[in-house]
């Protein structure tokens, strides 16, 4: 298992080297959007407070440090933890309201939702912001500005920020507060009774979420050189975010992760592929179509079957 | 060490407890009978904080719990099991206990310990990576103790932990809470199996209709003439024959 871990880096680290300029893109979506779905996963996976919102924190750290650069020439080196931390602190109010109030279930997704929605309306009313046509960044090539000419650069940075988050993760789910959470996810009152402090662990749940989440915000800013608040801030972002761990596996630390490899490269081609058509909105349908299969035949996700599949083989011979 | 002055709950029209007082000794343990919608789990809730009572007071070791939240409640010594038994069902057995083991202790390695150690104890060990929600009853029953035993209470309220249970199969849990008890764990016992709760509670407390009817030893309860009409009459006769 180590080693089958240490290969598969070693070919992501020197993959670049023998992509085109398509396939780099390919996987810098992957890695991205594996990154913020392994954000989402700590919360939505592990705990089970799912969040159909999560767009807001990339939306507030990437215009934050967009902001910030623009204005106060702030390197989004450190703005992205400036970022991060906005978000936190949005993640703590929606998580102070939804968990103090005992929003549950369906409940506790219309408050992300809605907060989502507040955001993307208040941020598109704003002139500093750039309003409802958002912020643009002119490329200057200073690495130093969080802009690189050649895409290799985007590649291993997502590569690095996929690996960070997964790392966070991974301590968490070893740690008393992924015990914690698995238990609130199964039966909250139970775990009260055993001595869980399920809103302090939600509230440090969501606002570790949050400001992963956030941090990403920044590389979204500057990989796509602009910031749209009906885009940064919208629901289908925030379906993005979600679907990658479901497919996968929400709860499991690699569920995001293959659930990326899986949907990123699908996104790409069907966007490309039926735009080309005029059709450009006929990629959701495919992903609708695939999640209802998955919902279908692996309710778990693709990794624990995986894991399943693996471990009945092993055990039969 | 715990001490309830004139508790009372109410649900929209219905008084489920009324002004109940009961106090307990270290190391005691207290049964609780009644018929069924006495008032029983409600006060257990109260006790515990999972309601909060509309008056009384409840004082845990000289310090007042009414307001503090359950996991609070918990980390103070007081831990309770449901009477329906709520495992964690995706989780194994061993996760199950160990959640209950992390409210002593912050590392998860020292947690899987205690966790084990109170398994053997309960007669789960083999079972420890089995999915609770895969148990029997019986085991589903003792899973419960364990995970209660595991946060290391002074006081543990067990509600109805033997409903369901064949005779051998209670006879196991008696002795279990037996052995409990002998290590200095006093318990609140709300049980329904009049044997067990005559044989191993020191004093009994009778509600009906939410109040407190009769308090003292077993053999004064069994033959208390409010108590026979309120509730034991056939219950207990039966349980003595059977
Ligand atoms: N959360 C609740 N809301 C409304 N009524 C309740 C609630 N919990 C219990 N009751 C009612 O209060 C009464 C006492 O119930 P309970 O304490 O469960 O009795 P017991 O455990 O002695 O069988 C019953 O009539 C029950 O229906
Ligand atoms: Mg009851």
């Amino acid at each position: 298992m180590r080693w089958a871990a240490l290969g598969a880096l070693a070919v992501l680290l020197v993959l670049p080297n023998f992509l085109g300029s398509y396939l780099l893109t390919v996987f810098i979506f992957i890695f991205f959007y594996a990154y913020l779905g392994q954000a989402w996963n700590l919360l939505g996976g592990y705990g089970g407070q799912i969040s159909l919102g999560h767009a807001a924190f990339v939306g507030i750290g990437g215009y934050t440090s967009t902001y910030l650069a623009m204005t106060y020439k702030l390197s989004p080196w450190i703005g992205m933890f400036v970022g991060g931390a906005a978000a936190a602190c949005l993640g703590a109010v929606i998580g102070y309201l939804g968990f103090r109030f005992g929003l549950r279930g369906f409940y506790f997704i219309l408050l992300t939702v809605a907060f989502a929605e507040i955001c993307r309306l208040v941020v598109s009313h704003v002139e500093a912001l750039g309003g409802a046509l958002g912020l643009f960044i002119t490329f200057s090539g200073d690495p130093w500005q969080f802009q690189f000419s050649d895409n290799r650069y985007y590649y291993y940075i997502a590569l690095g920020l996929m690996l960070a988050a997964m790392g966070i993760v991974a301590l968490v789910e070893r740690s008393r507060m992924g015990a914690y959470l698995a238990a609130i996810r199964e039966d909250e009152d139970a775990s009260e009774a055993l001595g869980v402090n399920a809103f302090g662990t939600k509230l440090a749940a969501i606002v570790l979420s949050a400001f992963l989440t956030g941090v990403g915000g920044t590389f979204y800013a500057n990989y796509l050189f602009s910031l749209q608040p009906n885009t940064a801030f919208g629901i289908p972002l925030s379906v993005e975010i979600i679907l990658r761990p479901i497919v996968g596996g929400s709860g499991t630390l690699m569920g995001p992760i293959l659930g990326s490899f899986i949907l990123s490269p699908l996104a790409e081609v069907s966007r490309a592929y039926f735009a080309k058509g005029g059709l450009s909105g006929v990629h959701l349908i495919v992903y609708g179509s695939l999640l209802i299969a998955v919902v279908l035949f692996f309710p778990r996700g693709a990794y624990p079957y995986l894991r399943g599949l693996v471990r009945g083989r092993r055990g039969g011979a | 060490m715990l001490e309830v002055r004139g508790l009372s709950k109410r649900f929209g029209g219905l008084q489920a407890v009324c002004d109940l007082s009961l106090s307990m000794a270290e190391g005691e343990v207290l049964g609780l009978i009644g018929p069924n919608g006495a008032g029983k789990t409600t006060a257990f809730n109260l006790i515990s904080g999972f309601l909060v009572p509309d008056s009384g007071e409840i004082k845990f070791r000289g310090r007042s719990v009414v307001g503090l939240r359950p996991h609070q409640i918990c980390h103070l010594g007081l831990t309770r099991t449901f009477q329906l038994v709520r495992p964690f069902p995706h989780l194994s057995v061993l996760e199950n206990v160990k959640v209950g083991a992390l409210a002593r202790t912050a590392s998860v390695r020292e947690a899987a310990g205690k966790a084990r150690h109170v398994l053997e104890e309960v007669g789960l060990l083999a079972k420890v990576e089995v999915h609770a929600g895969e148990l029997t009853l019986a085991e589903r029953k003792r899973l419960e103790l364990a995970r209660a035993l595991a946060t290391e209470p002074v006081l543990l309220l067990l509600d109805e932990v033997m409903a369901g249970l064949t005779a051998t199969e209670t006879e196991r849990i008696v002795e279990l809470i037996r052995a409990i008890n002998r290590r200095g764990v006093a318990i609140l016992l709300i049980e329904h199996v009049m044997r067990a709760v005559m044989s191993l509670s020191g004093r009994i407390i009778v509600l009906n209709y939410g109040e407190r009817i009769a308090e003292g030893p077993p053999a004064v309860i069994a033959n208390d003439a409010r108590v026979i009409e309120a509730y034991l009459g056939e219950e207990y006769v039966g349980a003595t024959q059977g």
